[in-house]
Order: structure tokens, then C-alpha cells, then sequence
């Protein structure tokens, strides 16, 4: 009997291609402005409700957006911009999600594809603008490959080292009137794209090998530990092997912060016993991190006596500053899990002793610092006003920074129990990234407590989102620790320049007050230390209300633990007047 | 020490732009550089020459394959290989410059391509070294052009970089 097949072919626009694709993707929102080059694509959003999009106030803003909620998630963040300006204002955003492995898509319109090269209104070749800060971008040349287009942006964007994908799309391959068979590509392969599947179990077995011979051993967990989704096996593998762990700006929360075995932060601004403890250690397992110039110091130093592990899913980043002994190319999760049942069937460990005698050494190191701080100034220090959030968000709650002191004392001093809860720029250190991504955040996890720690001086940089927070109702909390200086710069100036205070004072702050009336937003000041545990109790009781907080701090404070410009791990200042 | 990588590519707008850009923004540098499609025209091949340490090398290729647009690569210097560069030089020549030309030509054995009566314009292929050497060979004319397409090679025997 014949059978008789049945297609149903859909025919839709460009614009209509890419609303239907996101919608199949399962996107539910998607962050933009909207412009000339993308108004047909605009015009298909507005006659569907699927996907939502959310109108920021600035370019730079959408993309921060779709970036925390890509670190809260680990999905792909989707951000949609006109051509020209539009695009060009995106570029701040992608640099910090490529610097950080993020997945992001960022469709951009551009002028018709007949004017490109004409120098046309608004048109910028954001190809050629986006190159050295993404992981791979498309331009369309017909409008029927949108969606295998919009699938391998998404593919790449999220599989192996995750990144930025720019799609750029001319304004004449998303006319109205001109429909193509849409079908949503399910699979998809590139034939130049194999991500890594699977580490080599010849070098897993040599690492586990040296993992249960090592005396002074550290594990050093970073933000691919998070993305690629093995902090649990992570932690599993640390307990069980009872191993100190070090966490990078990037990998927080990868590790229960309030675990014994977790030994702080490292790195330029690490813990005493965090770079110590690196320092003397004989065997590094560096996974998920890549050595990077503000972790090593100076790399001719770094930890002169440890062999080192380095496992990741980017060939690159092994053997890139600092070369390992050990190098496995794979999924955190896969490689851990093989490690995990070689460990199991291994023979009772002889170095039981030797581990013993390391965290006694460990033990000690953490008594030199210990996250010490002035608490009987009169003045609120930084430290202890993110102690106070710590504690009125029950430690619970996502953290996004922005960039300077307050960065690092959140880092510090906000431990963050679980993974995807910090999110920060920590490879670009755009100041401006906090309030946006924290509404990203919240957007998508509305019932969960989002804090934006900032300084005066970072959340001036995008401010403007104030406005957006209002229309869509994003009650996050804005945590402003307001010392009345770009702190971080006056801090190298006072170390490096005998104080001169070059351009970091920042005079005529506004009335923060009568701008969050402006917005219809909530408004604590601190003023005082006694007041910081009831005031900032005050500010996170009011559940659905933006609320700034201005938490008037210690403008003398500086951030210590801090690595001394070309020593090596260990090398550090202790505080204003103390160094190793 | 010098490399020769071979890179095969997806011949699509952009992918030359991406692996040159990555040179600059790494700091790595190029020496010489050549590109075309091959017998299959989605692909295209692209053979630089590059200085560097062992270490820069192999960041070198390993950021290379990361290009999405980057099929296969090799570093043709790690095996047997060879190695040609074609060079185009124009000369102005009269009287008896010109036997000397004609004569240095045949040493190296290149071909006279174009004349007229005080221009010699000749065509060299060879090793790098070897086009250097012809160079120098002319060392008292009045060279007017020097053009290299920069070196192309392939590996000796079986081995090929293909899909
Ligand atoms: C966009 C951008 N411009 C400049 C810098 C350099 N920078 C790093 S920290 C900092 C000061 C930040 O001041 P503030 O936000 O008040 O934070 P504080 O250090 O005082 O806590 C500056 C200017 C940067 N990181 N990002
Ligand atoms: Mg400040």
C-alpha cells in the first residue's frame, strides 16, 4: 500500500524566521533597541508573543543582560540590535562575555546588502568591528538561511569553550513580503567544529596517579569548572581526596565558599593561604582555569616545586603561560567522573601523613591574614558592610558586581556556597556590567533575592537602566558601597604615585535619593556602623521595590591581601604597612 | 625557528581576515603568506611562514584550529616537506649587462618572461633561500621590481593535508 506523506511547508520572512527559530531554540527573552536595520525583524516580534523582548536603554545594557542571565544559567543570553550605532554599542558587551567564555548571541541588523560598502546610513562592518571578541560570526547572504544561520550560532555559542557569536543580518533578508520554507534545523554539524568529547584516558589515569602520590597537593577550580557544569563532581572529587581547594574570581561558588577545605580566592587579590599554599604546593590540579596574568604574578615564579594538571576544553588555554605536566583536553564533567571511579578503585593511599602535615601548614598560613580587617574604625569598612549583605541574604543570593574595590571585597567576603551565583567581569573588568546583569538575572528568576554590588563610580556607567528596571519591574537591590572615588585607581595611586589622585575623585555625585524618585525606586542610606545590620535588613524586606542602598564607606580602604607587581605567588602585601 | 603551516579553510567571505587578524591581535607574526582555492572549491589553502619558539608555534596552531573557519592545519616543518616560492623581477639592462643577466638567469634556472630593449623581467621558483640567492647574484643591476608570492608547500610521500 502507498503511503501518502504529507508536508506541511511553512512559509514565513526573514523577520518571521527569526522570532519562530528563537521560539523553537526555547528562548523565552531576548534583550535589544530597536533601529531602521532591524525593523522588519522588530515588526515579526510584535505579531507573535512567544518570545519576549525586553527594551533596555542602552546597547551595552542588553548584552550585560543577556550575560547574567547566561552566568546564572549557563545557557546562551540572546541580544538583538539595529545596525550602525546599535551594533557598535554591543561591543563593550561581547568583549566581556568573550573574555569570560559566556554564551551569547548577538543578531545584529545591518543596512540592505546592495549598500554595503557605500558607507550607508548607520552602516558599520560589525564583522570586521566584532572579529577579535568573538568566538565566530555569520553575515546572511539569503534569507532562507536564517535558521541553519541562527542553530550553528547557537550550537557554537554554547558547546566546547562557550563565547560570543554575532549573526549579522542586511535588512533586505528579512523583507516582509518575501516568505521561504521555514523548518527548525534539530541538528546541526560544521565540519571545522568537533568541541572535545572526551579527555585522554591514558593522561586522566597518569593524573590521578600523581594526585594520590602528592604531598602538598591544590586543586584550582575556575569559572569553566561552573559553565561547563561540574561543581558538584568537583566538589565530590576534592572531599573525597580531602585536598585543599582555590577558587579563581571566576570559579567562586564552584566550591562551597564555606567549606573547610576551602581555602579562598587566589590570585592577585587571593588569601594569604590560598597563594601560599600554591606557592609551596607540589601538585597543582588546575581545571577549568587558564592561568591568567592576574593568578600567576609573574609566571617565572609561579609555584616553583608543583607539577601541574591542567584540564580544560580548550586545547589553548594548556600550556598557554604556564606549560603542564599533565595536559587533558576535555569536558570538566566527563574528565572528573573518570577521575572520580579511578580514585575509587585505587589502592589505600600512603599519603595520608604527608596531607596531614599539609593542612596543618595550611592551618597555620590561615592565621597570618584570615580576611582580617579594622573593625573598631569608626567609619563602616567595605568589608563589613558585604558581611552585612552576606548576612541579610542568608548567603543565599545571586551577587552581581561591577568593577573596582567593592568587586574584590564581594569576592572576598560574600561566600558564595553555590555555583552560578557570582556573577562578575572578571576578564574584561567592564565597570557598567553589574546592574544590567543582575536584571538579566532576576528577570529570569524572579523569585530569588539579586543584589548588584557597586561603587559610585561603576554604577554611573549604566544608570540609565534605572529606567528599564522600572518597566519591567525588576526589584533588584542595588548595593552601592560609596566611598567617593574610582577606589581601585585611588588605591594603585596611593601605592604607586605617593597619593596623587589623579582623576579618581568623583566630584558632584547625584543626590542617589532624588534620583531613585525619579524612578519611583527606593532609596537606604548607611551612614553608620551600628545601623548597617537593621538598615540593610530594612532594604531586603522590601521584596518587590528596586531599592538602592548607599552605604557611605571607608574611602581609605584598600584591598588586601594584594600580590606584589612581579613576585610570585606568594609575594604579597598584607596591609598598608605589612608585606610577606 | 621558522615554520611553514598549512592551513585548509572553508573559502568563504571572512575567513582570511580572521586567521591574518589573529596574527596581529596575538602578536604573532607572518612572514609570508599565500592563499587559494584548491580542486574543491568550498575549500581553500592558505601557507604561512611564521618565527617563532617551539612554545609560540603551538599556541600558534592550536589558536589556528580554534578558528571555526579552519578545517585541518599542519606545521609542514615537522616532517619531510617541500618548499617553492615563485619570484617575478623586473631589471633595467643594456649593453653587456645583458648577457650577464641572461647567464645569471640560467644558473638559477629561471625564465625570461618579458624584454624590451633596456628591461629584463624574469620568473624564479624555488626554495626561499634559493630566490635570495638570485638576489644577490644580481647584486650590481638596477633592479626595479621584486615580486614573491611568498612559499607554498606540501608534505614528501603519502602524506597530504586533506579532508
Ligand atoms: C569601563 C571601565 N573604565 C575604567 C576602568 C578602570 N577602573 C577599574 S576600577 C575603577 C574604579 C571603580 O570605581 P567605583 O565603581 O567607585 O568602585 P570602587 O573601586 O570605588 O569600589 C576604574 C576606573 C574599568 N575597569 N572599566
Ligand atoms: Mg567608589
Amino acid at each position: 500500500m502507498n503511503t501518502i506523506e504529507v508536508y506541511k511547508v511553512e512559509l514565513l520572512s526573514g523577520g518571521e524566521m527569526i522570532a519562530r527559530f528563537l521560539k523553537d531554540e526555547g528562548v523565552e527573552y531576548i534583550y535589544g533597541y530597536p533601529g531602521g536595520a532591524a525593523l522588519h525583524i522588530y515588526d515579526a516580534l510584535h505579531r507573535q508573543s512567544d518570545v519576549k523582548h525586553v527594551l533596555v536603554r542602552h546597547e551595552q545594557a542588553a548584552t550585560h543582560m543577556a550575560d547574567g542571565y547566561a552566568r546564572a544559567t549557563g545557557k546562551p543570553g540572546v541580544v538583538l540590535v539595529t545596525s550602525g550605532p546599535g551594533a557598535t554599542n554591543t561591543v563593550t558587551g561581547i568583549a566581556t562575555a568573550f573574555m569570560d567564555s559566556i554564551p551569547m548571541v548577538v543578531i545584529c541588523g545591518q543596512v540592505m546588502s546592495y549598500l554595503i560598502g557605500e558607507d550607508a546610513f548607520q552602516e558599520t562592518d560589525m564583522i570586521g568591528v566584532s572579529r577579535p571578541i568573538v568566538k565566530h560570526s555569520f553575515s546572511v547572504k539569503h534569507p532562507s538561511e536564517i535558521p541553519m544561520i541562527l542553530k550553528k550560532a547557537f550550537y557554537i555559542a554554547s558547546s566546547g569553550r562557550p563565547g560570543p557569536v554575532v549573526v549579522d543580518i542586511p535588512k533586505d533578508m528579512t523583507m516582509p513580503n518575501e516568505k521561504f520554507e521555514y523548518s527548525y534545523p534539530e541538528s546541526v554539524s560544521l565540519r571545522s567544529y568537533t568541541p572535545p568529547a572526551k579527555g585522554h584516558s591514558g593522561q586522566i589515569k597518569k593524573a590521578v596517579d600523581l594526585l594520590l602520590a602528592a604531598k602538598r597537593p591544590m586543586i584550582y577550580a575556575g569559572g569553566g569548572v561552573i559553565m561547563g557544569g561540574g561543581s558538584e563532581l568537583l566538589t565530590k572529587l576534592a572531599q573525597q581526596l580531602e585536598y585543599p581547594v582555590t577558587n579563581t574570581l571566576m570559579g567562586l561558588g564552584g566550591y562551597p565558599g564555606t567549606d573547610k577545605q576551602f581555602v579562598g580566592m587566589l590570585g592577585m587579590h587571593g588569601s594569604y593561604e590560598a597563594n601560599q599554599a600554591m606557592h609551596h604546593s607540589d601538585l597543582i590540579l588546575a581545571i577549568g582555569a587558564r592561568f591568567d596574568d592576574r593568578v600567576t604574578n609573574d609566571p617565572d615564579k609561579f609555584c616553583p616545586s608543583a607539577k601541574i594538571i591542567h584540564v580544560d576544553i580548550d586545547p589553548a588555554s594548556i600550556s598557554k603561560t604556564i606549560r603542564a605536566d599533565v595536559p587533558i583536553v576535555g569536558p570538566v564533567i566527563q574528565v572528573l567522573e573518570e577521575m572520580l571511579s579511578l580514585i575509587d578503585d585505587a589502592p589505600a593511599r600512603s599519603n595520608k601523613e604527608a596531607i596531614n602535615s599539609w593542612w596543618k601548614q595550611i592551618n597555620e598560613w590561615r592565621q597570618v591574614h584570615g580576611g582580617r580587617y579594622d573593625t573598631t574604625s569608626e567609619k563602616i569598612k567595605p568589608q563589613a558592610a558585604v558581611e552585612a549583605c552576606w548576612r541579610a541574604t542568608n548567603g543565599d543570593a545571586f551577587v552581581a558586581s561591577d568593577v573596582g574595590q567593592h568587586q574584590m571585597f564581594t569576592a572576598q567576603y560574600y561566600k558564595f556556597a553555590k555555583p552560578y551565583r557570582w556573577i562578575n567581569s572578571g576578564g574584561l573588568g567592564t565597570m557598567g556590567f553589574g546592574l544590567p546583569a543582575a536584571m538579566g538575572v532576576k528577570m529570569n528568576f524572579p523569585e530569588e533575592t539579586v543584589v548588584c554590588v557597586t561603587g559610585e563610580g561603576s554604577i554611573q556607567m549604566n544608570i540609565q537602566e534605572l529606567s528599564t528596571c522600572l518597566q519591567y519591574g525588576l526589584p533588584v537591590k542595588i548595593l552601592c558601597l560609596n566611598n567617593g572615588y574610582l577606589g581601585m585607581v585611588r588605591q594603585w595611586q596611593d601605592m604607586n604615585y605617593e597619593g596623587r589622585h589623579s582623576n579618581s575623585y568623583l566630584d558632584s555625585l547625584p543626590e542617589f535619593k532624588t534620583l531613585m524618585d525619579a524612578y519611583r525606586h527606593k532609596y537606604v542610606e548607611i551612614r553608620t556602623k551600628d545601623e548597617l545590620d537593621a538598615k540593610m535588613e530594612e532594604a531586603f524586606a522590601m521584596k518587590d521595590q528596586l531599592v538602592f542602598i548607599n552605604c557611605y564607606v571607608d574611602p581609605e580602604e584598600h584591598v588586601y591581601p594584594m600580590q606584589v607587581p612581579r613576585g610570585s605567588m606568594r609575594d604579597m602585601f598584607l596591609s598598608k604597612t605589612e608585606r610577606t | 625557528m621558522r615554520h611553514i603551516i598549512s592551513v585548509l579553510m572553508e573559502n568563504e567571505p571572512g575567513a582570511l581576515s580572521r586567521v591574518v587578524g589573529l596574527f596581529s591581535q596575538r602578536n604573532f607574526n607572518i612572514e609570508t603568506l599565500n592563499v587559494a582555492p584548491t580542486d574543491d572549491p568550498t575549500l581553500s589553502r592558505l601557507t604561512l611562514t611564521t618565527f617563532g619558539s617551539d612554545q609560540v608555534v603551538e599556541q600558534i596552531t592550536k589558536q589556528l584550529n580554534k578558528l571555526i573557519d579552519v578545517v585541518k592545519l599542519v606545521d609542514l616543518t615537522e616532517g619531510q616537506h617541500i618548499e617553492r616560492e615563485l619570484m617575478l623581477v623586473k631589471v633595467r639592462a643594456s649593453g653587456a649587462q645583458r648577457a650577464e643577466v641572461k647567464r645569471t638567469v640560467d644558473i638559477f634556472r629561471g625564465n625570461i618572461i618579458d624584454m624590451t630593449p633596456s628591461i629584463y623581467t624574469m620568473q624564479i621558483v624555488g626554495e626561499s633561500d634559493k630566490l635570495d640567492g638570485f638576489l644577490q647574484a644580481l647584486g650590481g643591476m638596477h633592479i626595479l621590481e621584486v615580486v614573491r608570492t611568498g612559499v607554498s608547500g606540501i608534505a614528501r610521500g603519502e602524506k597530504t593535508l586533506s579532508l
